[in-house]
């Protein structure tokens, strides 16, 4: 490869009137007739020019410069980068799918329908939940429309107007105070204890009847399970509030516990964490809503239903008993269609592959997983809360800081290793956080070798700390200067 | 007389005027300021409440008043040049207040306190 020539930016590869292929006057498209002049471009517009071979190589070349999943570990703590079985996307892209349009009638998409539906009962099953609603685009996405049906529930029992704080940890994701303030209500801190579970001391006096929710994270940003759960659901739900569970945190759950047992009352989950769907890039996502029994009814349209009898007791034919419905008492629409289809295709395809044994597996071997690396590498790095932690965990940086090397230099030398880097400064709990959440899908071996370049990385910060100060030295971009990009972004090529 | 809070602002008290900013463990620890986000002149603080946020590179955090008071200035070149946090967060502080309550500066930390408290690594 040569990234020094075809790494330029396909506009300065350009030469004025190359050409990578010819056009014959006969196939010359004509300007149609009638178009009046003021509509017309004056100028030409500006597109690269350059031959076939450097089209591709520049395209090819940049291509490599990317890193996911697919070309190596990707410990982002928080963002469960577990690796998406390529059956997933065979399955999404199989034509019968794949070529469906949105306003397909409901008769000749019968198949699609109940993939919406048995994946919706599936996630249903996990999540202990009465009903789910696959429509949001987001894992943000369903957390308003979680906090809608919650909105809709206090206002259908007159309560709507007066209950609109909602309270949040302090430790929680962004997300989440986020929510709710677009859901236009007001966020109350909760203070976490030094192991970022919730300080119920702190919580009692907070809860009253303005309070609409509390939203949690189990377990939470550090890794730990919130072990009071039952007794924080028993005062949400005495204060008259409701319970929000953020799935984010769902992966090392499977099959171990369920939210709904919990006395969470509503949740979303992220396909695109807990079930395989790519992420990242961009999405596209997909933020799943379920509730508990009795909050259905708020759930947003359109909705699946599969029907055996019509409302007055009709048998329907059974080629056709899945059907869409708009419900009068949802609290609306979050989505045209029934969100990212694809997306709930290839979490189907996760989930019927594992089956339910192997989901089961998946939470278990997450936490293991996590703990082989924790355990592992905290003679070296400062583990600010021991005992015991689930799918993630959080180091405060190396454990000897006196040559001034900080998590941000780790982070950037573990690229030269060839690893994504974890999640950096991020909770806000510690000054140096580095959040490692490795999923259960790497291997002993991968998780060896990531061990081995963080030690590596230790060793070298005590005896070479310039070299991890100044890292990293071998990507294709080293330092971009991250504070100009934020001040004074440069997003085209006629502003460099 | 300068005085800081647990949450590392100051405020430097000249008369009845208080001028607060981020102390410099804070910019510090912050790195790069690109943005600060300022309350409008005439807003009440009021002390333990959050006045504002300043964004770095690594985070996002909030402003906690030290002290209570009206704003009666608010320092404009920060919002051309936020990095002025960084280079000289003391001469840089980001609002004044007419304080309204003087005797809100007996639970803050002189710098002798402020100092051990962040060699503890708050």
């Amino acid at each position: 490869m040569n990234r020094k020539v075809y790494g330029k930016l396909i506009f300065e590869l350009s030469r004025k009137g190359r050409r990578g292929f010819r056009i014959h006057a006969a196939g010359q498209a004509q300007l149609p007739a009638g178009i009046p002049a003021n509509l017309l471009r004056q100028e030409p517009l500006e597109l690269p020019e350059t031959d076939e071979p450097t089209v591709v190589r520049h395209y090819t070349n940049m291509s490599t410069n990317n890193f996911g999943v697919d070309t190596g570990f990707y410990p982002l703590g928080s963002c469960t980068m577990k690796y998406n079985p390529k059956i997933n996307d065979e399955m999404a892209a199989h034509s019968v799918f794949a070529g469906l349009h949105p306003s397909t009638p409901t008769y000749a998409a019968q198949g699609a329908l109940e993939l919406y539906w048995t994946l919706q009962k599936a996630l249903c099953e996990i999540g202990g939940m009465e009903e789910f609603t696959l429509n949001p685009f987001a894992g943000a996405q369903g957390e308003l429309t979680g906090l809608m049906v919650i909105r809709a529930w206090h206002f259908s029992r007159g309560e709507g107007e007066k209950r609109r704080k909602v309270i949040v940890p302090d430790s929680a994701h962004g997300t989440n105070p986020a929510s709710a303030a677009v859901c236009g209500l007001e966020v109350v801190e909760v203070k976490s204890r030094e192991d970022g579970t919730v300080d119920v001391a702190d919580l009692v006096p907070l809860l009253d009847d303005t309070v609409a929710a509390m939203m949690l994270t189990n377990p939470n940003t550090l890794g730990i399970f919130e072990k009071n759960i039952p007794e924080i659901a028993r005062l949400v739900h005495e204060a008259g509030a409701l319970l929000y569970y953020d799935g984010a945190n769902l992966n090392p759950m499977l099959g171990v516990a369920r939210p709904g047992d919990m006395g969470f009352d509503v949740m979303h989950i992220n396909l695109h964490k807990t079930f395989s769907t790519p992420h990242g890039g961009g999405g596209p996502g997909a933020g799943p809503v379920g509730v508990r029994k009795g909050l259905e009814k708020f759930l947003p349209n359109p909705r699946v239903v599969k029907r055996s009898v019509t409302p007055d007791g009709f048998p329907v034919d059974k080629n056709r008993r899945y059907g869409i419905e708009y419900s009068p008492s949802a609290l609306g629409s979050v989505s045209a269609t029934l969100g990212n289809f694809a997306v709930q295709a290839r979490a189907l395809a996760y989930i019927l592959s594992f089956g339910s044994e192997g989901l089961m597996e998946a939470g278990k071997l997450a936490t293991l997983n996590a703990t082989y690396i924790k355990d592992s590498l905290k003679d070296v790095y400062l583990l600010p809360i021991e005992g015991l932690s689930k799918h993630e965990f959080v180091f405060d940086g190396l454990k000897d800081k006196s040559t001034g090397v900080t998590t941000l230099n780790i982070a950037k030398r573990l690229l030269d290793h060839g690893y994504h880097a974890p999640t950096i400064y991020f909770p806000l709990l510690f000054h140096e956080s580095l959040m490692i959440e490795p999923t259960e899908t790497e291997s002993r071996e991968t998780l060896d070798e990531f061990i081995g370049a963080m030690r590596e990385i230790a060793r070298e910060a005590a005896e070479d700390p310039e070299t991890v100060k100044t890292a990293p030295h071998l990507t294709p971009v080293t330092r971009p200067d991250d504070t100009a990009a934020a001040l004074n972004p440069v997003l085209t090529y006629d502003m460099l | 007389m300068i005085y800081y809070s647990k949450t590392h602002e100051y405020v430097r008290v000249e008369g009845d005027k208080g001028y607060i900013g981020i102390s410099d463990y804070a910019q510090k620890q912050l790195g790069n300021v690109v943005y600060v986000d300022m309350p409008d002149l005439g807003d009440e603080l009021e002390k333990g409440e959050d006045f504002g946020a300043i964004e770095s590179v690594k985070a996002a955090s909030d402003l906690i008043a030290p002290v209570s008071g009206e704003v009666v200035e608010i320092n404009e070149a920060l919002s051309e040049n936020p990095r002025l946090v960084n280079a000289d967060p003391m001469a840089n502080w980001i609002v004044a207040v007419a304080m309204s309550d003087p005797a809100e500066t007996d639970d803050l930390m002189d710098q002798e306190a402020y100092d051990a408290y962040c060699a503890e690594n708050h």
